[in-house]
């Protein structure tokens, strides 16, 4: 360093940052974490062509299944809906729930527990970047579903849309918080867990057919899914035969949702602590089982 | 010499069936194993009943129905045997970083990719079996034993096994030179021939633009090749192969399995070479 250079002049270059504690710490945690989901996207877009087209070919055979046995067209837009919401259960099972697992194997999920931050702060961000970068893979779907296949969309009110949408992803990432530290110390069986959690959920929470369908103790057990209940309601609020066809009424789906949020973040938040405190102390944060 | 070219085949085919064996099953108890390889399928086969059964009031004896349910139980070999191949190489480079291993190891790397198909080949027949017994049993899929024409159906199986294994060592060629994405590659094309393979619904379906691709893939004659064995009757039902007879049939597919097996074979020469000039074989990307 040069001689000229005086004290107060480094000193004032290399400041300590300011402590960040608290709600604030919490915030900086969420939008930390956040970051690197939506950016990452931005720096691998070609990622978006296969979030996209791999959920378009099975929307796409669905819908053709529909064709060939002349169902109407709302449930061509139905199969839309429910393929575009896989990306949402997709992203909840590969990026929330197995995450702990992945960070693990790399390495990294010690590091996640020597900083001074919350596990809950460091969830809600990998939740949050999530969900917003699947909303962007969602929206493209239904962009192209509508686009290819004609889908006539017929809006009752986009308020109850959006908070019913919004309440599902609450309710939907809170689940994939919870799973997280369950699937913490799961090892290679994570992978087949997530694997195994997909056909058997999209078949009973009605992916690609109303819910209704099902005898009613079957429809109201699949609803413990956010993405069963909030998928009816938002197919009851944007088809011409949505209502006719939907399992309860919104307003009752709209509270059960109400209380899966609750329900899921706070058991997120006591199965998080749990588990953390046994992976520590069974010494289980650094292995790696493959 | 022969017969030490003859060892070292069989050696690959065996070893590395056995691995994939224990790679696959290792994870879990086996019955956590038996209930997962059952699940997934028949859970995918419900989905297709149950959209059936809403739309046709539960209409099973339409030939439209085994057509569909053959086709989709069937197609889980697409999945099993063509993914189980190709997916040994990002297993191998990318997971274990046992690829470079494997080729100072005195085996048919080629034959080696194949053989660590045949795990997933077992696991596959299970699903299917399990699939076709379900529809068999509780939703009345017309396959009476005595009508079956057994050596078509074996025949028609062996060559379309055979060729799915060719299209995995296909694909497997190409991923050893994929650094971006070869995980989603195995996944997209058999989501993509599921599409244009009729495999769910008659090619007519498709738009007319999009039909001579189905029309190209050995997978479509080989579904339907196996509907005809089983339910001799769904093949009336449909205009778009009822031209062929079994044997014209028969023909296509193993004129178009032979051709991907030649394309595979040179396919892995090159990419095997280029694979190995760039150094790529134990190359991770942490993708």
């Amino acid at each position: 360093m040069s001689s000229d250079v005086t004290q107060p002049q480094v000193d004032s270059i290399y400041k300590p940052l300011p402590k960040v504690t608290g709600w604030r710490l919490f915030l900086k945690t969420v939008i930390a974490r956040a970051y690197p989901r939506l950016i990452g996207q931005q720096r691998e877009k070609s990622w978006m062509f296969f979030d996209i087209f791999l959920p378009m070919l099975a929307v796409s055979a669905y819908v053709f299944v529909y064709r060939a046995i002349q169902a109407p067209e709302d449930y061509v837009g139905f199969a839309v809906m429910g393929g575009a919401m896989t990306a949402f259960w997709l992203n909840v099972l590969w990026s929330m729930s197995s995450q702990l697992y992945w960070e693990k194997e790399q390495g990294n999920l010690a590091l996640y527990i020597i900083a001074p931050n919350q596990m809950m702060a460091i969830l809600l961000g990998m939740a949050l970047g999530g969900m917003l970068a699947t909303a962007l893979r969602a929206v493209a779907i239904i962009f192209l579903g509508t686009i290819l296949f004609n889908v006539t969309f017929v809006v009752s009110s986009f308020l109850q849309l959006l908070v019913v949408f919004m309440l599902s992803m609450t309710a939907l990432y809170g689940m994939g918080m919870m799973m997280a530290s369950l699937f913490l110390l799961l090892s290679r069986e994570a992978w087949h867990l997530s694997n195994l959690a997909q056909e058997p959920i999209y078949l009973v929470s009605g992916f690609y057919f109303p819910i209704k369908s099902f005898p009613f103790w079957i429809a109201a057990g699949a609803s413990i899914i956010p993405l069963t209940l909030g998928l009816d309601a938002m197919r009851q609020l944007i088809f011409a035969s949505g209502p006719a066809l939907g399992f309860v009424s919104v307003k009752l789906e709209v509270s059960v949702l109400l209380v899966l949020c609750v329900v899921f973040l706070v058991g997120a938040k006591l199965l998080l602590d749990y588990m953390e405190k046994l992976a520590i102390r069974e010494g289980r944060l650094t292995e790696s089982r493959r | 010499m022969l017969n030490l070219h003859k060892s070292e085949f069989w050696r690959s085919f065996r070893v590395a069936t056995w691995l994939g064996w224990q790679i696959e099953s290792n994870w879990a108890d086996p019955l956590l194993f038996v209930i997962y390889s059952i699940v997934k399928p028949l859970a995918s086969a419900s989905i297709l009943v149950v959209m059936y059964g809403i739309i046709t009031n539960s209409n099973f004896q339409n030939p439209l129905f085994p057509y569909i349910y053959l086709g989709n139980a069937f197609y889980i070999y697409v999945g099993a045997v063509m993914g189980g191949v190709s997916w040994a190489v990002i297993d191998d480079r990318e997971h274990y970083k046992t690829l470079k291993y494997m080729y100072v190891a005195p085996i048919k790397i080629p034959v080696y990719l194949l053989g660590r198909g045949v795990a997933r080949f077992l696991t596959g027949s299970i699903s299917v079996f399990i699939t076709i017994l379900a529809g068999v049993v509780f939703l009345k899929v017309p396959i009476v034993l005595q009508q079956i024409n057994w050596p078509l159906f074996f025949l028609s199986l062996l060559i379309g096994i055979v060729m799915l294994a060719m299209m995995g060592l296909l694909l497997g060629s190409i991923t050893l030179l994929l650094v971006h994405h070869s995980f989603g590659i195995a996944e997209g094309v058999a989501g993509a021939l599921y599409l244009f393979s009729g495999a769910i619904f008659p090619l007519e379906v498709l738009p007319a633009w999009l039909r001579p691709v189905g029309f190209a893939m050995p997978i479509t004659y080989w579904l339907e090749l196996l509907r005809r064995s089983l339910v001799g009757n769904v093949a009336q039902a449909f205009p778009t192969l009822a031209g062929f007879s079994n044997l014209d049939l028969f023909g296509i597919l193993v004129v178009l399995s032979v051709a991907f097996g030649i394309l595979a074979i040179y396919a892995f020469r090159w990419c095997d070479y280029r694979a190995r000039e760039r150094g790529l074989i134990d190359r991770v990307t942490n993708y």
